[in-house]
């Protein structure tokens, strides 16, 4: 496209713009960002890092948020392959319904629903447990990863899957050699977003635990003496870096052609 | 492609169905228990049957008064946002490259606004776009616009709006991307073969292949701008006055600022209801014209 | 509907950016001409460069030496839009949001035709293919085979297509309609007389197809010729084991003269051949067509493994030191268990120096 890399570029930077913001207010003081309009910090601090650096529970938080994120992706993704594959390839007895319903678990209010899920989990001694958030997210990414990967399969002409049996090939070896590798940049996709909503969702991760989560953590910057700005730009410019780094590893994935051939 | 009708598929979807309905029913049922009760506090509750629903959907009625008013802002946000941000998606997903170091580098910082927590990218923008403090709010003003989101209507709104533009329009650029992608070579190399046109080519390659994958993000962005309550509530609070104020927010003040878990729990389930009905009918019409269009067979 | 010579001159392709030795060559450099009107078939297994190659004389590709010639115009460097050619992939490429008709009317309205002609030739190509009473139809809800059909449509609809190029396009139509399949495309080129390159990796598909069949190994053409000179005169032992079902057997020999010793056993041979160097490879090729059942004396001394039933014909299996040998006898003959010998047809013994065929 002729104009597409100015384009391009214009909305990159309206991105970097607000990100550049963030940085710049995590080298500030308090009384810096809340007082002037500065695009370099006039009095730069590395006060904010230190604090999240030399605290334990901002790195707990840390660990704590990755494993189960991790966890989460990993599940939802591991179920919704077989599903999506079902919902791509046959019909089958009440299909149409049931695949809108997964999709109606992501329209529930957070905020009432904060209280069952509490009394749920910690019914079942899970409470406290990062199994539980990771479990407890599924609502929302499972159903999300079962309409994306639907959406890639069913783009794979079926005349594929038909070659394949005909060649000999069993399901899981057709599933894992064959029709994975086509369907790459969906499952890089699905897997970005299972982790991003994962990762920045707050209010299950704050309810199901003891604030052990980096998104609860978070909100202890605010206090009586006001929001801490310094502290929470510089913990939400760390936030950022798991996230870019998955993307950075599904690259391949999402920007995967879709080749199919012999020579 | 014909599907065959195969009811062991079920075997496939059991898992998803089981941690889904786990985390759902279960929930679901305490709050429709909610519902339907009325409380003085101290764990007392009493049956109030239908009162709620009554109420939410009287305007005259204090409760459905402030619930259509907040469902209409809702709405007007709604559409106006994804007005934006589906065609600004697809425009970007287009524009990115398809390969070579650029990639990474655009997938990155594209997917950097998704990444930020929903509390932080309020905070961003609630400094941000202060004319005091913040460089948009400080540039603006010195354009000569009279802008201040904390006092005039049309600044609060727009600076929702440019937030969740910012925020969000990436989620359908990378589902789009990725789309595109997914498209085989062939394709491409049978319409240059073909002489079509650039135009052409987005009308009968690209612009089909991305439906399912836009229906996806069509929904997405519906139902969390419907939804949507962190960012406008820490950059405006719901003002000024309530002319921000969506439903996500009056739910808060009424479950948790006066304690009316029973006004809430009705109001939460009208508005999914909502949702889940505007939900429904795009979806069976996305789906329906795919059918229809297969139906001109034989 | 023009036809094209097409000429390749010194063509070489690496994908690699910098090439050192053989290996890194998709094509070898090699020097060809295709003439006016042929049905060429490209044969060879994955990986042997024949889908590269027809991507260069479509222009999706560009060669990194030599040039290729339409007519004697150069058009290396030409994109392919303006080659005047048509391709057909392996998996049908059609619009979804068309029909029939409309699929096939959509090279010429890019291309600014007028719409009575557009309508013409979208009639006479869909009888073409058979495709008549289905013009009205959506394309998306077709069977993979009609689909091709389709594809091969939008290819002849062009009055202005030179060549039409075919990149193993059976791969994914259902085994019972390939053969139809195949018999339209025949009936094509019978038709339109359009130069066609068709490539496969599926010998019965080249030779039923092809006038002419080149064959591709590693990069290089090993040998070009009809269907019944590759079946005859193998030019490399690759073409004999590859072609004819079961392939050619290929024998480690040594030759002396007019007699060629494959372990115990010597056979005659049609003519003398010249001393060999002793590093070299040579072998003896004969097509299991061409062994007879013998009543001992002369000819290769085997062990019988079995003898299998393929409808009309025999196969007899054998093994010779420890190499598998394959025969074919007509359904009555006598075959008996233990050992045999069998008897090649000097006129059909070749002999093969480090894989390619030596005549004396």
């Amino acid at each position: 496209m002729r104009g597409g890399r100015y384009i391009l570029a214009a909305y990159l930077i309206f991105l970097m713009l607000p990100i550049y913001w963030l940085i710049n207010m995590s080298f500030k003081t308090n009384t810096e960002i809340t007082t002037t309009m500065s695009v370099i910090p006039l009095a730069p601090t590395l006060k904010n890092y230190a604090e999240i650096f030399t605290n334990a529970t901002w790195y707990n938080g840390f660990r704590f948020s990755l494993t189960y994120v991790v966890l989460n992706t990993i599940i939802s993704i591991s179920v919704a392959l077989p599903a999506a594959y079902a919902f791509s390839r046959y019909f089958f007895l009440g299909d149409k319904h049931l695949f809108f319903w997964l999709l109606t678990n992501r329209m529930a209010p957070p905020a009432v629903f904060a209280l069952p899920f509490f009394n749920l989990y910690s019914a079942i001694g899970l409470f406290n447990t990062t199994w539980a958030v990771a479990l407890a997210h599924c609502i929302f990414n499972v159903p999300l990863a079962v309409w994306i990967l639907e959406g890639f399969m069913s783009g794979v002409p079926r005349e594929i899957d038909e070659t394949a049996f005909l060649d000999g090939y069993s399901f899981p070896r057709f599933f894992v050699r064959i029709f994975i590798p086509l369907i790459a940049s969906g499952i890089g996709v699905a897997a970005f977003f299972c982790f991003m909503f994962s990762w920045v969702e707050l209010l299950l991760a704050r309810t199901l635990t003891n604030n052990q989560s980096i998104s609860s953590i978070m909100t202890r910057t605010v206090s009586a003496a006001g929001i801490d700005w310094g502290l929470l730009s510089a913990a939400g410019v760390l936030t950022l870096i798991p996230g870019a780094l998955v993307i950075w590893f599904v690259r391949d994935y999402i920007a995967r052609g879709f080749a199919l051939g012999r020579v | 492609m014909d599907k065959p009708l195969d009811n062991r598929a079920w075997f496939l979807v059991v898992p998803v169905v089981a941690i889904v309905a786990f985390n759902a029913v279960l929930p679901l049922m305490t709050v429709i228990n909610y519902s339907v009760q009325d409380t003085f506090g101290n764990n007392q509750f009493f049956w109030n049957g239908v009162g709620w629903y009554k109420d939410l959907l009287d305007p005259s009625a204090e409760l459905g008064s402030r619930f259509l008013a907040a469902l209409g802002r809702n709405s007007v946000f709604s559409i106006i946002v994804l007005a934006i941000e589906v065609p600004l998606g697809i425009l970007v997903s287009l524009c990115m490259p398809k390969k070579g170091p650029g990639v990474a580098f655009c997938l990155v910082i594209m997917a950097l606004p998704l990444l930020v927590p929903w509390n932080v990218v309020g905070t961003i923008w609630q400094i941000f776009a202060r004319s005091d403090i913040g460089l948009l709010g400080w540039t603006v003003n010195h354009l000569g616009i009279d802008y201040n989101y904390t006092a005039g209507f049309f600044a609060a709104w727009f600076t929702i709006i440019v937030m969740d533009v910012w925020h969000w329009t990436s989620l359908i650029a990378l589902l789009c991307y990725a789309g595109l992608k997914s498209i085989p070579d062939a394709f491409y190399q049978a319409a240059r073969i073909d002489g079509a046109s650039r135009w052409a080519v987005f009308r009968a390659i690209e612009l089909p292949k991305l439906r399912r994958v836009l229906l996806i993000g069509v929904l997405l962005r519906f139902m969390d701008s419907f939804m949507i309550y962190t960012e406008p509530f820490v950059v405006t609070g719901g003002g000024p006055g309530n002319s921000t104020t969506g439903v996500s927010i009056e739910l808060v003040k009424i479950a948790l600022g006066q304690f009316d878990l029973g006004k809430a729990a009705a109001m939460s389930i009208v508005y999914n209801l909502i949702i889940l009905a505007s939900c429904w009918v795009f979806y069976t019409v996305m789906t329906n014209t795919r059918e229809a269009r297969q139906e001109r067979l034989a | 509907m023009t036809m094209a010579r097409i000429e390749l001159n010194n063509l070489a392709h690496s994908y690699k950016h910098r090439f050192s030795d053989s290996s890194d060559w998709a094509v070898k450099p090699m020097t060809m001409v295709w003439d006016d009107g042929g049905a060429y078939a490209l044969l060879g297994p994955s990986g042997c460069g024949k889908t590269t190659l027809l991507n260069i004389i479509s222009g999706l590709v560009t060669p990194s030496e030599g040039k290729v010639l339409f007519d004697d115009i150069d058009v290396t460097t030409l994109p392919t839009e303006q080659r005047n050619i048509a391709q057909v992939f392996q998996f049908p490429v059609i619009y979804d949001t068309m029909t029939v008709a409309e699929n096939l009317a959509f090279p010429l309205r890019n291309r600014g035709v007028e719409r009575r002609r557009i309508a013409e030739r979208v009639k006479q190509v869909a009888s073409m293919l058979d495709l008549s009473s289905d013009l009205e139809r959506m394309a998306s809800g077709l069977t993979a085979d009609m689909k091709q059909k389709i594809s091969l449509g939008r290819g002849l609809v062009r009055e202005d297509v030179r060549a039409i190029l075919f990149d193993e396009p059976l791969t994914v139509i259902d085994p019972h309609l390939k053969w139809q399949l195949r018999g339209a495309l025949k009936r094509v080129h019978r038709h339109s007389r359009t130069t066609m390159v068709y490539v496969t990796h599926d010998q019965t598909e080249a030779l039923t197809f092809a006038d002419k069949v080149v064959v591709m190994l590693e990069g290089e053409v090993v040998q070009i010729g009809t269907p019944q000179e590759l079946f005859e005169e193998p030019a490399h032992t690759f073409v004999g084991y590859f072609i004819g079902s079961p392939g050619m057997n290929v024998l480690p020999a040594v030759v002396e003269g007019c007699k060629a010793h494959i372990g115990d056993s010597a056979i005659t041979l049609a003519c003398r051949y010249p001393k060999f160097a002793s590093e070299k490879k040579i072998e003896v090729g004969i097509r299991p067509e061409f062994l007879r059942v013998g009543n001992g004396g002369q000819g290769l001394k085997v062990n019988l493994l079995r003898v299998e039933d393929a409808g009309s014909r025999r196969i007899v299996r054998a093994e010779l030191d420890g190499l598998p040998i394959a025969a074919i006898v007509a359904e009555d003959a006598a075959v008996s268990a233990g050992c045999l010998s069998l008897e090649p047809d000097p006129e059909h013994v070749h002999v093969y120096v480090d894989s390619k065929l030596v005549r004396a």
